[in-house]
């Protein structure tokens, strides 16, 4: 490709950067140094670093963490069911249509599900285990934000293994290479593309998540997301709320540079 | 890539088909006449039939907009971009708005129907003199509760909330300003406190109700409360007389040792476009009959004097929702508490939920 | 054999079922005449009925499919041109660079990047309403698109293109015949997330819109004080099936067009 079309391509883009992110990250950064009266000042970050903040930094990456996990190992097996079946296609749009309905709505739909006189108590109850309090606990929570990403990350891990050469599945039998070892030796590492952006897709929201925090796990879960929400619209203190937003994005940085530069610097070289 | 265009092409192509159907819609609403006023209010918050109406007598054409918070309603205001006529923020925001100069002035001589207000509702501590907002909604923070679980408290005390038997038993609204105000008015205190050192002590107070708290939830604690998930819960009195109303097990209290008066008021933004029309809305909705109307439909307590007479006596004879005037006199209305106390009530609220486990 | 075929089948009715859950659930208590999403009473059609002579509510779903579709279209064209940017740029640090802008917006909750839109469309004097909805929207589902994209343009094996050039394809030529079909699966994903996105965004809409134009979500949360309404359940249920039609029409008759080939699946 010339150079000139590379410019053309960037042109949309940068300019989107330009407008939609780059001038709302300076807008943060602004507000981040604006204390509670308006005037310039360093306190926020003063405050960021006092323990309360930092355990919510803790608790957050734990729980982004666990979802995540969990995440993925739900949607991985059934991505590669879905890759097998005859209308994958048509399965695959089955799995994303649920989301187009209000999340609020689902939220309160999974309020009724999970309560104790709900549905899933009352099977729980049928097969013996007995009615169990799952609203407000690190179990629902965790249920209800997996329920939620698994479309983000099922569609690029399918998008991924859709498109393996079987031939390189095949040979790998034929070579003796026992199912396991197929999907750990040839399948997976040829996927990694898909599992880390669906990983990125995940992971990094999962830091603010804010509503479900108060609607399912009532509080008893708290993260960074949940104190910026409280920050920009109850105590109005834009300081401190752009103050954790420019933690998050930090962080985010960070992740992203953990979990992709080896491999850019692959794919780059390869093309080198 | 064909394939491509064409899903491209059926897209845009549906796109503007629907456009067009919206465009029909929107113009069959439309009725022109002299002007419109934008109304920005809580979802759901007004009987319908009454702004259809509006429209009929006067027509102005009413276009509804709604908000889900003060907060979120502020900053829309602040940042101006729609002409919004008329506002129904709750009181502790329109001292913040009136200090900001958000709103406008009313003018009283192009709303004679205040006369119908109840004095007692009249040039509070937020808007003194009325000067900028008309009561629309009224009610108090207390406990509903659930009388088929619960049969022995009958909550005239915040203290019963810490009673041994009812752990994990109890859902709080999640609003600073309630729950903390709660704890103050249980130790005595103003729940308009200044004193570090009074809301120091209503924080420690509040963790000793750890045990007994199920979880701390929005809107939702409505549902949950109506559908039996927990028996107790600290609320808005509006909310609690939605869910009596669906389910008759439920019983709602105002502790004796004082609680929040709130009002959600009408008032004119600095925004507005149409402020005689802004003036003609207020002045309709204050009329007694549609003002008992709109009661009825929404279900809260109407600071309307004639409207309330007209209202069917279980409605107005029942004290949970319009309280003896000796209850009354031990409410406090929130005073604006200045940015710097209010983030200082919320960081000990923040602080509670995190150590709530 | 057969027994070995049966768990997959058996993994994925699971994941079905609890994925369609909470919808069934929302669709049964659109029929109760209690109004309450607990408690079934009785059963009864009239919020279907109310539904259909509300017409602000239906102005409002057509509002809201409109800003989806049109912002799904905008932002995958400009993420799909995003994606290739950063895919092709030269050196490392630009492209690390990229990406993290990118992903700025993923990470940033709602109400940050909502009351930054406003301030921003303010500033600019671009008009609340219609237009500030539909770039908001554009703007935050266009990172969703490149991350979508861009696993597909790394699969892909430069030889490819190197081959096409050797054999004189103009750059339009490489661009249209052979990077746009082989990357198609990620361009469907990207669209159908933004689509995803635009039509679950409460928080930056809320922000954003104006003069009286309002979209499903934005009307959903403001209803939580006041208590949701059946008719918002009989609406999502109305909404939830016109959609599956919809999603397995146009399958079956993409399919039937193009014989053998799944959609996006190029042979």
């Amino acid at each position: 490709m010339g150079n000139k079309s590379r410019n053309l391509f960037l042109i949309p883009y940068v300019f989107w950067i330009a407008l939609f992110v780059v001038a709302p990250i300076i807008l943060v950064l602004f507000y981040s140094f604006r204390g509670l009266d308006g005037s310039f000042t360093l306190s926020n970050y003063q405050h960021f670093f006092s323990s309360t903040y930092f355990q919510l930094t803790l608790s957050s990456f734990w729980y982004a963490f666990l979802i995540t996990l969990f995440t993925l190992l739900i949607s991985y097996p059934t991505a590669l069911v879905l890759t097998k079946m005859r209308h994958k296609q048509l399965w695959l749009l089955l799995i994303i249509v649920p989301s187009w309905i209000n999340i609020l709505l689902k939220v309160y739909a999974f309020l009724g599900i999970l309560g104790t006189y709900g549905p899933f108590n009352a099977f729980l109850d049928v097969i013996g285990i007995g009615a169990v309090q799952l609203l407000f606990t690190d179990f629902s929570f965790v249920f209800v934000s997996v329920y939620i990403f698994i479309p983000f990350m099922i569609l690029p891990i399918f998008n991924a293994l859709d498109k393996l050469n079987p031939a390189f599945v095949d040979a790998s039998r034929d070579l003796g290479a026992s199912s396991f070892e197929t999907f750990r030796k040839v399948i997976f590492p040829l996927t990694i593309n898909g599992v880390k952006a669906g990983c990125q897709l995940v992971f990094i929201p999962a830091l603010s998540l804010f509503m479900i925090t108060r609607l399912i796990a009532g509080n008893q879960v708290i993260t960074l997301g949940t104190a910026i929400e409280q920050h920009f619209l109850v105590t109005q203190d834009w300081g401190m709320g752009s103050t954790i937003a420019v933690f998050l994005i930090i962080a985010m940085i960070i992740i992203m540079f953990l979990s992709g530069n080896r491999k850019w610097g692959l794919t780059s070289g390869k093309k080198a | 890539m064909k394939r491509l265009t064409t899903a491209f092409i059926v897209v845009v192509v549906a796109s503007a088909s629907l456009i067009f159907l919206a465009n029909h819609l929107n113009a069959s609403q439309g009725m022109g006449g002299s002007g419109t006023i934008t109304v920005f209010n809580w979802g759901d918050y007004i009987d319908d039939e009454l702004i259809d109406q509006f429209e009929e007598e006067t027509g102005i054409r009413v276009v509804y907009e709604t908000f889900d918070s003060n907060e979120a309603m502020l900053a829309k205001i602040q940042q101006g971009g729609t002409s919004y006529d008329i506002a129904v923020p709750s009181e502790y925001t329109i001292a913040k708005m009136a200090e900001d100069d958000l709103l406008i002035e009313l003018n009283h001589d192009q709303l004679p129907n205040m006369t119908h207000l109840n004095p007692d509702f009249m040039d509070l501590s937020f808007d003194p003199g009325n000067k900028y907002s008309i009561p629309y909604f009224w009610g108090t923070v207390g406990i509903v509760y659930n009388t088929e679980m619960i049969d022995d408290i009958d909550f005239t005390s915040w203290d019963d909330l810490w009673s041994e038997e009812l752990k994990n038993d109890i859902l709080l609204v999640d609003g600073a300003r309630e729950i903390m105000g709660m704890s103050l008015n249980s130790l005595g205190y103003s729940l308009n406190t200044l004193d570090r050192a009074e809301l120091q002590e209503a924080k420690a107070k509040l963790q000793t109700l750890s045990p007994n708290i199920k979880a701390i939830v929005g809107d939702e604690i409505k549902m949950l409360i109506g559908n039996g998930e927990a028996p107790v819960g600290v609320v808005w009195s509006g909310e609690a007389a939605d869910i009596m109303y669906e389910n008759e097990a439920l019983d709602y209290a105002v502790p004796e040792e004082g609680s929040n008066l709130w009002f959600d008021n009408m008032v004119i933004p600095r925004t507005a476009d149409n402020i005689e029309g802004a003036h003609a809305f207020i002045n309709f909705m204050l009329d007694p009959e549609n003002a008992a109307q709109n009661a009825e439909y929404v279900g809260y307590s109407t600071p309307n004097l004639s409207a309330f007479e007209l209202l069917p006596e279980e409605v107005s004879g029942d004290e949970r929702f319009y309280p003896a005037p000796e209850l009354t006199d031990r409410l406090e209305v929130y005073d604006n508490l200045g940015r710097e106390m209010l983030a200082y009530y919320n960081e000990l609220f923040l602080e509670f939920k995190i150590d709530l486990r | 054999m057969g027994k070995k075929r049966n768990w997959p089948a058996i993994y994925l009715s699971i994941m079905f079922v609890i994925l369609y859950a909470p919808i069934f659930y929302l669709m049964f208590y659109s029929f109760n005449s209690g109004g309450t999403m607990y408690g079934f009473e009785g059963f009864t059609f009239d919020y279907y009925l109310e539904v259909f002579q509300n017409t602000r509510l239906l102005i409002i779903v057509l509002n809201t499919v409109i800003i989806a579709l049109l912002s799904a279209v905008i932002s995958t064209i400009i993420g799909v041109f995003g994606a290739m940017a950063i895919m092709y740029v030269k050196k490392q640090q630009t492209k690390n660079t990229l990406l993290s802008l990118n992903n700025v917006l993923i990470v940033s909750p709602d109400v940050i990047i909502g009351a930054s839109f406003l301030i921003l469309f303010t500033f600019i004097g671009i008009k609340l309403g219609f237009a500030s909805v539909l770039i908001a929207h554009i703007a935050f589902s266009v990172p969703i698109v490149v991350l979508m994209v861009l696993p597909k343009l790394q699969e892909m094996s430069p030889t490819l293109i190197d081959a096409a050039r050797d054999l004189g394809a103009s750059r339009m030529d490489i661009l249209t015949k052979i990077i746009l079909p082989y990357i198609t699966p990620g361009i469907y994903a990207g669209f159908f997330m933004a689509l995803t996105y635009s039509l679950d965004d409460f928080a930056v809409t809320f922000f954003v819109t104006g003069n009286g134009f309002s979209t499903l979500s934005v009307e959903i949360y403001s209803l939580a004080r006041q208590g949701i309404s059946m008719e918002i359940n009989a609406l999502s249920t109305l909404i939830f099936l016109v959609t599956l039609s919809l999603v397995a029409g146009y399958y079956f008759i993409s399919k039937k067009a193009v014989g053998m080939a799944g959609m996006g699946v190029r042979k």
